[in-house]
């Protein structure tokens, strides 16, 4: 292997970029880093700005204010074929009339290189998406499924150093989404292109990420790992986009402990004036349920009022009369079983606070 | 995985330089396509306008031209009568027609396929062929003269036969607008209708007819508007009943007075411009009436109604063909009626006296061009407005340019051509009097449709080919070459027909701009009907309506041939 320049620790900065089309601000500010081989995804709902926002990097639209530098190259207002990227979209957009392997070679064939380059080329791209017969057939007699790897493949045929994904699987069955998922995701380690996918799906975002960008009204709400997201939301909004959530309304009592009803909690968490109203995030999976709760403390029991069977994981709607309120109290199927939880008995739980959030009144939705 | 890691760079000053080619031909070509209708439309209705405020030499007299016309009884006169007349043809069209696409789309008649044909035949003939027929049936030598007397009319010219031959000619255009209309209803709702017990009669109230309304006002303002700017049928049966398109052309062609002829023009341009707008707006609503998820309507069989309305169905198709026949039948009879024998002498030394035999070859040749140049110029610039990047504020200016012809009857176009173009002033005087100018006012004239079916066509496809082929920094028009066009070459060639068909039958515009060197077939009708040849004004509408004819079959077939043809590709683009 030949030696490389050495890489740039970054592949892509984004400077204070804000975007509105008339009055409506689509983007506010965006800052953001990414490093190259490093997947992230721009996670948010609908209207966030995160389609935009990947639009701009790919110069499809152009941005209001700010800069856009790829690998140390100012690129804000290259159109883009002075740009180096490859991108899927959520429709395939395969060329309906032209081969698989005419779809592949389409950027291949215009840098003059030789024929049989070409063809092996796209032998190894078609091979590389699991789908090496698959050249003289059309679009139309593939799956969605089979079109979508044709695209990525037809995005990384001329080998961008950044890869564009706008919401690659959603048009997908849910059963192919999540197999296509894990092996877009074995591809982008295997080459170790930069990649940014656009997504509205948490799980997708969760399961397929370096990075997550969680967004809301054009504004970036944390950047973090998946784990950092999941675990430690920085807002309430997204604590409640990623993931189920039960929201406590309590009062802070000072030094850890807040009321929540007629029940108290004693948290690992400070900081609040006593007497300030707070909101406790606390997910489903927060809680002990097995063996001996005796010397545990926040503990609290309540009826089960329905139980939502979801297969592997279950959730029970569990009324906490001392808290003054219902609760959301994940269950694996074996403890549904080894227990006999069912609707209408009682569950004695205790919450497992180490990852627990609190938020001052002001901040919460 | 070597290959992956080795790219194929592309050089970066070729690429730079190609980028800016790329913009070039984005930006050109708006800028070419915004500019030709300036210059081709919008710059010649303009003067109209202008010329309207003016008098003989130039000065500006405000509104005394429209406060001349408005004292004139004449002219007062033909506009009640203009209206008499599309009204009347209006009631009379789209009630046949609304029952003609209901038997088509909610019965269970056979033969639906061939019905619809017959119906859409008048669009391929000019449509003074009908004034034509209807003089051979119940003319001053008509074979059914005497039946006049049993309807209580005493003579087939002036507003009856106008009114016959115009609901004859119109009928095709109804016909298809109720047809979509009526194509586009809601299983549910009839099934919901009747699963509460509705009557039939009460489900036809309640959800047909108001499921109708759209297309059904969109239908009587299109057959309004023909009436309103039809120009042949009253020349050739109008008789003694003028009627406005009749007074421009004798202001300008008969009288030279360019100043009335633009007032009256713009008094015509009124009530088109009425209809257009109230079009648009129905359409507009039409497109929130049914959302994705309806489930098309498939009417069940019922023996009394089918029986019903196959009957109404065939006696309509009867009285097409038998209009349509008696003008082909009549070309061909020596002397009508007092010689029926058959001979094709109207063919050969009727043209020659009249000294028209080259009309027909010119109309092939204008034909000929405005279907290449208007279907290339349609596509292209479809494209270029809904495809391309850059100068976007040329797009509604070409947009709004681009659906200005539909407002305007050809004769107001026609005379803005004149008084544009046969300016001393002006450097593309020299167009005046060519083949040339035939052809771009054909394209211009006819642009609306065209542009709106090609832009329906590029709107199906993917909304992201331009990114991606972007991204992969192949530029647009090689995509636009390798993609868009083998894909809506169906379409390109429909537009091609819609051209071809439209320039063999068009006498509105081109009347006022035709040289005896390019005299037109279809204009070649008014002049021999004028020497009272009738019976070689239908034999070049003959000729007029097998070209169309040929043409239309010739087109399908190449469509039908390249849609078997990729099939292979086509099997999930056309679900």
């Amino acid at each position: 292997m030949a030696v490389e320049p050495e890489a740039p620790s970054e592949a892509l900065r984004i400077e204070a970029v804000h975007k509105a089309f008339g009055s409506f601000v689509a983007l506010q500010s965006i800052d953001l880093t990414i490093a190259p081989g490093e997947m992230v995804c721009f996670v948010g709902p609908s209207g966030c700005g995160k389609t935009t926002l990947l639009r701009i990097i790919a110069g499809l639209e152009t941005q209001t204010r700010g800069r856009v530098i790829q690998n140390g190259r100012d690129v804000s207002h290259a159109p883009p074929a002075a740009r180096d990227y490859g991108i899927v979209f959520q429709s395939y957009a395969l060329f309906p009339n032209l081969s698989i392997a005419a779809n592949v070679a389409y950027g291949l064939v215009n840098r003059r290189k030789g024929r049989a380059e070409i063809i092996a080329r796209v032998h190894e791209l078609l091979t590389l998406v699991g789908l090496p017969d698959a050249g003289p057939k059309y679009p139309g007699q593939l799956s969605g499924g089979q079109q979508q790897r044709i695209a990525l493949a037809r995005a990384l045929a001329s080998a961008p150093s950044l890869l564009l994904l706008d919401e690659p699987l959603s048009a997908l069955d849910a059963k192919v989404r999540e197999r296509l998922r894990g092996e877009i995701r074995a591809l982008q380690r295997r080459l170790k292109v930069t990649t940014i996918m656009v997504t509205h799906d948490q799980e997708e975002a969760l399961s397929m990420s370096d990075r997550v960008v969680v967004m809301r009204h054009g504004a970036i709400e944390q950047i973090g790992s998946p784990q950092d997201v999941y675990e430690r939301p920085a807002t309430p909004f997204v604590a409640d986009f990623l993931g189920k959530v039960n929201v406590l309304k309590g009062v802070s009592t000072g030094a850890g402990r807040y009321r929540v009803g007629a029940g108290e909690l004693t948290l690992p968490v400070n900081g609040f004036a006593s007497g300030e109203s707070v909101r406790i995030y606390l997910r489903p999976e927060d809680r002990h349920i097995e063996g001996d709760l005796a010397h545990l403390p926040n503990r609290f029991s309540g009826r089960v009022d329905h139980i939502e069977y979801l297969g592997t994981v279950c959730l029970a709607q569990v009324m906490c009369e001392r808290l003054g309120q219902s609760m959301l109290v994940s269950l694996s199927l074996n403890q549904l079983h080894d227990l006999a939880i069912r609707e209408g008995g009682n569950l004695e739980f205790a919450l497992r606070v180490d990852r627990v959030r609190v938020f001052g009144e002001a901040l919460s939705p | 995985m070597t290959g992956i890691a080795a790219p194929f760079p592309a050089p970066r000053v070729r690429l730079s330089r190609r980028i800016f080619v790329e913009s070039f031909a984005a930006h050109g070509g708006l800028w070419l396509l915004g500019v030709g209708l300036l210059v081709f439309l919008t710059l010649p209705l303009a003067t109209l306008f202008i010329k309207s405020f003016e008098d003989r030499a130039g000065a500006f007299i405000g509104l005394a031209n429209f406060a001349q016309y408005v004292q004139t009884p004449a002219l007062a006169r033909s506009t009640m009568n203009t209206l008499m007349f599309a009204c009347l043809t209006t009631l009379i069209t789209v009630p046949l027609a609304f029952t003609f696409a209901y038997a088509i789309q909610r019965s269970c008649i056979p033969l639906k396929g061939l019905w619809r044909s017959i119906a859409l035949i008048p669009i391929l003939a000019p449509s003074l062929l009908a004034a034509l027929s209807f003089i051979y049936l119940f003319g001053n030598q008509g074979i059914f003269k005497a039946a006049l007397g049993w309807f209580g009319f005493t003579s087939i010219y002036g507003l009856p036969g106008m009114v016959l031959a115009m609901s004859f000619a119109s009928f095709p255009h109804a016909v298809m607008i109720l047809l979509a209309a009526m194509a586009l209803s809601d299983a549910r709702l009839y099934e919901a209708a009747d699963s509460m017990g509705t009557h039939a009669w009460r489900r036809f109230l309640t959800i047909t007819l108001p499921g109708a309304k759209y297309g059904l006002i969109s239908a009587a303002m299109v057959v309004f508007t023909m009436a309103v700017s039809e120009f042949g049928v009253p020349k050739v049966i109008g008789g003694n009943y003028p009627v406005l398109a009749i007074d421009i052309y004798k202001q300008v062609i008969g009288q030279q007075n360019f100043q009335m002829g633009a007032v009256v023009g713009l008094v015509l341009l009124l009530p088109a411009i009425i209809a257009f707008v109230v079009d648009h707006q129905v359409r507009l609503r039409q497109k929130a009436l049914l959302t994705a998820r309806s489930i098309p309507y498939v009417p069940r069989p019922s023996p009394l109604r089918d029986r019903f309305f196959l009957v109404y169905v065939a006696l309509v198709s009867l009285a097409m063909l038998s209009v349509m026949g008696m003008a082909v039948f009549g070309s061909f009879v020596k002397l009508w009626p007092y010689n029926m024998s058959l001979s094709l002498v109207h063919y050969t030394y009727g043209f020659e006296e009249a000294n028209v035999e080259h009309a027909y070859r010119n109309s092939l040749v204008l034909a000929g061009w405005c279907a290449f140049l208007g279907a290339a110029i349609t596509f292209a610039g479809a494209y270029w407005v809904e495809k391309t990047r850059g100068a976007d504020f040329l797009r509604p200016l070409i947009r709004f340019q681009a659906m200005l012809p539909m407002a305007v009857p050809g004769m107001v176009l026609g005379i803005g051509y004149i008084l544009y173009f046969n300016n001393p002033a002006n450097p593309l005087r020299a167009l005046y009097g060519t083949m040339a100018i035939l052809v771009i006012c054909t394209i211009i004239h006819f642009y609306s449709s065209s542009h709106l079916t090609a832009v329906t066509a590029l709107k199906q496809m993917d909304a992201e080919f331009e990114s991606v082929s972007a991204s992969l920094k192949v530029p647009f028009y090689k995509t636009f070459w390798r993609v868009t066009v083998p894909v809506c070459l169906p379409t390109i060639l429909d537009v091609g027909r819609y051209y071809f068909v439209n320039a063999m039958t068009t006498i509105s515009a081109v009347v006022f701009l035709y040289s005896p060197k390019t005299m037109l077939a279809s204009i070649s009708i008014l002049q021999l009907d004028e020497a009272g040849a009738i019976g070689s004004a239908a034999a070049m509408a003959t000729l007029i309506v097998a070209s169309s004819a040929v043409v239309t079959v010739v087109t399908l077939a190449a469509e039908a041939f390249l849609l078997a043809r990729t099939q292979r590709w086509r099997v999930q683009a056309r679900t």
